[in-house]
């Protein structure tokens, strides 16, 4: 049989469902994110992996100049590799009707009588090459969507200065390019980075490489030495220009994929535990406050000879039941909400299947953070009330002394009103509860701010990037370093109003065991349209004494200016070199090295080389510029910086970064909850007193002013805390958005901070609008008559 | 042990000495109490008066070991209340005594019957919840809620409440306070009737002096003592109050 004291458990929650919900969906909301954050990074990650295996992604890639097929043999016999391709990776431009640029795309050759044993890929449309025909080629399937392509379609592509047509015969996706990005670029494109298949014959024709390959792909074994395998690898290449082997981590795809989900694993590791901590701690103040509102039918428990422990056990299931009911409906939400998000992703990162998982740790953090902050909120009070004699609580609380607070009256007389005073009495009779209040309302707030802050930081680094630094409207890349003749060629062409010349330089960068894989850029010394700046985004000047490097890559080297860097050039003569560094940027995209253009080149013994240019236009003329451009000879690839801005909106829109339009939208949920959640417990304290006013005279609308005014004042108060904690809380918040991709300065908008205090004074005055209409329906007699 | 050997070996229920109670300290306190000697009887019906702040509520929370004194002891039967620890104030409560409130103090989210329930669950001989809702004559009303019953009503439920665990003790705070005459006339003959069909000893404080007409003894409060006894030698019955 149910007992009566659970029956009045029951009763009572039913009676305030409204405040329990509120309450729940608050420490829900915390607990969602953390189930759902936690979902998502565990389920990109294992998805990941298992496509990874699936389709026999590569341990090991070795880039050779050209390579020919025997040496595959010398390269199996290497202790600890497991399975070898060869294959011809290259370059290509296609012409699409109505693009003004060719548009970069990569040639990747499958094995002509097999399927590859490494680095398969996934059929979404139409059929796999056939080896006899030298035509066919299968498209990349993000590419094909985005250009409306698809199998039956044809293709003309330019390799190796030869232009031909293809058919398009399938759609594939490829662990090898999750992420299609063009080479020097930071953002994928879908439409304007495309890879294609084909048979290894025809791909070997074209780049004449016939009988022979240009990388090697290795599966490892198991318990192989990695270390070893990529030194023993270079050797056997070394005589046909390897150009140095290295593993899956640094490959491009992976290394994008994994920063991106290292990102959100950071903000899923820092984010969600702010929002449940935020939660607690209202969970908390909530809880205490109603236990504390109960004091009456404690103390007649108390009479009836009911124990400490048995009321303690009676509250206590109270508590549980809002506090585990909020955490289960956290826990339901936030899978729910995490598959959503992974689907999200999955359109993002073009994973062909996904696989989601949880760990149980999310939930049982989830719950034990509920359940003890509940508890804590619960056993403050009880302890308290347990200390009254049972004739002292059962009374309603003897009225407060406000003695003391009446100087206070004297000074405000004249000035303030009665019902006024009443609410700064208050005020100053219990500073505890007042703060209490003052500090949930300012945290949540904080969350607001923070939230509206890291959004502010989002848009504020696209512009300083794309406005500040980078001031250019088109970037031309060659082939290979051309003369700087060319330069002035492009400067003759009609409508092209600057020309920054610049050499990027493939590179492994090493100080003591740390490395970095990318490229040293070499810039003029005052570039003009793609800048380096300092800290406050100030622009600096490129150095020819040293390398300069990015804040972000100078930690991941752990070297400062003054320290040595070594620098093993990955093209050309692949010299060794040792450079002193002599200062770090403030970048806020990528992690370059700048070394001025010229001093690059000496440094390379070769004078008057670059690879490419910045340009600024005329935005009348850009047809007949890209026209003259799309017909020099030896270009590899002509990006638009308006298209990049938009590839790297999307990017921060979709993928990590994408994330903080869900935080802040939680972060509203949670402050109109801690808002209301006040206003609420306000009022249930203060019913008997308003029903009081109203007996002896107050009209509605006075007595609700009592509340109302409380409420107004605490809300008031709560706003420069919010904006205090909020401003501290976004630095952190946006260091867990920072990657090695993209640095995001806190960027503090007056207007961030203008909107949180709007949504919080909406949020009371929503509040107060809802307890005001229970003020005018309370029940003068009832409230009055009984003691409850 | 029994009660009946008990009534046997001890004809006083309560015996009180030098009982002080001062709430506050320094310029704030207040004296309730200032030295309360007393002794009732068990079997008695007790009416205690006195105006407002006379102390007669503090006195009866102390004996009933809802509060504690300043100073001074507190014997029910042999068991001295005043040295008691909380455990053992709670288990006096729970077996011996019954409470019944000026505002009634019923769970507004529980049945009558619930309301009775809750002190059935946990009495060591409690008598069936529906045969004390019937004592109060209250058996067909024994579903309703608090807030469907009547003023009378409530305290009667209030009562039955009090009365179900059989206590031997059973303290009444103002029960007819918020009662018309009429109402308060059939509570009082609920009281009357528990004092003797169930021999517990009842304590009625009250404002009305004319409900001193009804008691054994009268205990007249005033300035935080006792500053007058009386017995009855013909007690009247409540109907024959004057109100």
């Amino acid at each position: 049989m149910v007992s009566p004291l659970d029956k009045k458990l029951g009763r009572d929650l039913w009676h305030m469902k409204g405040q329990a919900v509120a309450i729940a969906v608050v420490i829900a909301l915390g607990v969602l994110m953390l189930v759902m954050m936690d979902g998502l990074v565990n389920s990109l990650d294992e998805t990941r992996a298992a496509y990874y295996e699936r389709y026999r992604l590569a341990d090991v890639f070795a880039p050779v100049k050209r390579a020919p097929d025997h040496v595959l043999r010398k390269v199996a016999e290497i202790d600890g590799v497991g399975a070898v391709e060869g294959r011809i990776f290259g370059g290509a431009l296609i012409d699409l009707d109505g693009e003004p640029v060719p548009i970069r795309a990569q040639a990747v050759s499958l094995p002509d009588f097999s399927a590859p044993r490494i680095n398969d890929v996934h059929l979404t449309q139409g059929r796999r090459l056939d080896p006899r025909r030298k035509d066919e080629i299968l498209l990349l399937d993000g590419f094909a969507h985005a250009r409306g392509l698809g199998p039956g379609d044809s293709l003309s592509a330019t390799m190796n200065g030869a232009r031909r047509t293809f058919e398009i015969v399938g759609l594939v996706q490829s662990p090898e390019f999750l992420y299609a990005v063009a080479p020097g670029e930071f953002a994928p494109n879908d439409a304007n980075f495309a890879v294609f298949w084909m048979s290894r014959e025809a791909l070997g024709a074209a780049f004449d490489m016939e009988g022979a390959f240009n990388e090697v792909l290795i599966g490892l074994g198991r318990n192989a030495d990695f270390e070893a395998v990529l030194d023993l690898v270079d050797r056997a290449l070394d005589q046909y220009g390897g150009l140095g082997a290295y593993g899956l981590e640094d490959q491009v795809s992976n290394r994008f994929v994994t920063e991106e989900i290292s990102g959100l694993r950071v903000s899923s590791r820092g984010v969600p535990p702010v929002f449940l901590a935020v939660a607690a701690f209202l969970l908390y103040i909530v809880i205490s406050r109603m236990v504390q509102s109960e004091r009456e039918q404690i103390g007649l428990l108390k009479a009836f000879g009911y124990s400490n422990l048995e009321v303690g056990a009676h509250y206590f299931k109270f508590i549980m039941a809002i506090a585990i009911g909020g955490a289960i409906l956290g826990c339901i939400f936030g899978i729910l909400s995490g598959r959503a998000m992974v689907e999200l992703y999955l359109n993002y990162f073009k994973f062909p299947f996904l696989i989601f998982e949880v760990e149980p740790k999310a939930f049982l953090t989830g719950f034990f953070v509920s359940v003890v902050t509940a508890s804590l909120g619960g056993m403050v009070v009880l302890r308290k009330v347990f200390a009254l004699t049972p004739a002292v609580a059962m009374r309603p609380p003897a009225p407060a002394d406000y003695s003391h607070a009446a100087r206070f009256g004297e000074l405000t007389k004249r000035l303030l009103d009665q019902p006024s005073r009443m609410v700064i009495r208050r005020f100053i009779r219990q500073p505890g509860r007042a703060a209490a209040a003052i500090t949930g309302i300012g945290t949540g707030m904080a969350l607001s701010v923070a939230m509206l802050t890291v959004l502010a930081s989002f848009d504020e680094m696209m512009n300083i990037n794309f406005t500040v630094l980078d001031r250019s409207d088109v970037t031309v890349s060659f082939v290979e370093p051309l003369s700087d003749k060319t330069i002035y060629n492009l400067q003759n062409v009609d409508g092209v109003i600057e020309v920054e010349p610049f050499r990027f330089v493939s590179v492994v960068l090493r100080h003591d065991r740390q490395y970095h894989r990318g490229a040293i850029s070499g810039q003029v010394s005052k570039p003009r349209l793609n800048r380096a700046v300092a800290a406050g985004n100030v622009p600096i000047l490129i150095r020819d004494d040293g390398i300069t490097l990015a804040q972000s890559l100078a930690d991941k080297l752990r070297i400062s200016p003054g320290d040595t860097i070594v620098v093993e050039v990955r093209e050309g003569r692949r010299p060794l070199l040792e450079l002193p560094v002599v200062g770090v940027t403030q970048n806020l995209l990528g992690s370059p090295a700048y070394l001025e253009l010229s001093a690059l080149n000496r440094t390379l013994k070769e004078p008057g080389r670059v690879s490419g240019a910045y340009l600024r236009i005329d935005s009348a003329k850009s047809n007949t510029v890209y026209l003259a451009i799309k017909n020099m000879p030896a270009v590899a690839g002509v990006s638009l910086k308006a298209q990049a801005r938009e590839a790297f909106q999307v990017l921060m829109d979709q993928g990590a970064g994408g994330m903080r339009f869900v935080m802040a939208a939680i972060a509203g949920i949670i402050t109109f909850g801690i808002v209301y959640n006040s206003a609420r417990i306000a009022f249930a304290e203060r019913e008997r007193d308003i029903a009081s006013l109203r007996v002896i005279g107050f009209t509605k609308a006075e007595a609700a002013f009592v509340l109302l005014g409380e409420l107004g004042l605490i809300t008031s108060l709560a706003l420069p805390v919010g904006l205090l904690l909020g401003h501290y809380l976004s630095l952190a918040i946006l260091n867990g958005f920072s990657t090695d991709l993209y640095h995001i300065p806190a960027f503090h908008a007056p207007s961030s901070y203008g909107m949180a205090v709007a949504a919080v004074v909406a949020a009371a005055a929503i509040s107060g609008w809802i307890v005001n209409r229970d003020v005018a329906k309370l029940d003068l007699v009832a409230s009055l008559k009984t003691r409850e | 042990m029994p009660k009946s050997d008990r009534a046997a070996a001890h004809s006083i229920a309560f015996r009180s000495e030098g009982v002080t109670k001062v709430y506050g300290i320094g310029d704030a306190a207040v004296h309730a109490l200032r030295g309360v000697d007393l002794e009732v009887p068990i079997g008695e019906l007790v009416v205690v008066l006195g105006p407002s702040g006379s102390g007669k509520s503090t006195m009866l929370n102390i004996m009933g070991g809802l509060d504690r004194a300043t100073a001074g002891s507190v014997w029910f039967m042999n068991d001295e209340l005043t040295a008691m620890d909380d455990a053992a104030l709670t288990r006096f409560r729970r077996h011996h005594v019954g409470f019944v409130f000026q505002f009634y103090n019923l769970m507004p989210s529980l049945t009558a019957r619930e309301n009775v329930e809750l002190v059935t669950e946990i009495a060591d001989n409690p008598m069936d919840a529906d045969e004390a809702l019937a004592l109060v004559g209250l058996k067909d009303r024994a579903n309703h809620f608090p807030a469907q019953l009547s003023g009378g009503e409530q305290q009667r439920v209030a009562i039955a409440r009090a009365i179900a665990k059989q206590p031997e003790v059973l303290f009444c705070d103002e029960p007819t306070g918020a009662l018309d005459s009429k109402t308060g006339r059939a509570v009082l003959r609920v009281l009357k009737d528990v004092n003797e069909r169930l021999g517990a000893t009842v304590l009625i404080i009250t404002h009305a002096a004319a409900t001193a007409a009804m008691a054994d003894r009268v205990l007249n409060f005033a300035d935080g003592k006792i500053r007058e006894v009386s017995l009855n030698d013909t007690k009247l019955d409540p109907e024959e109050i004057e109100w």
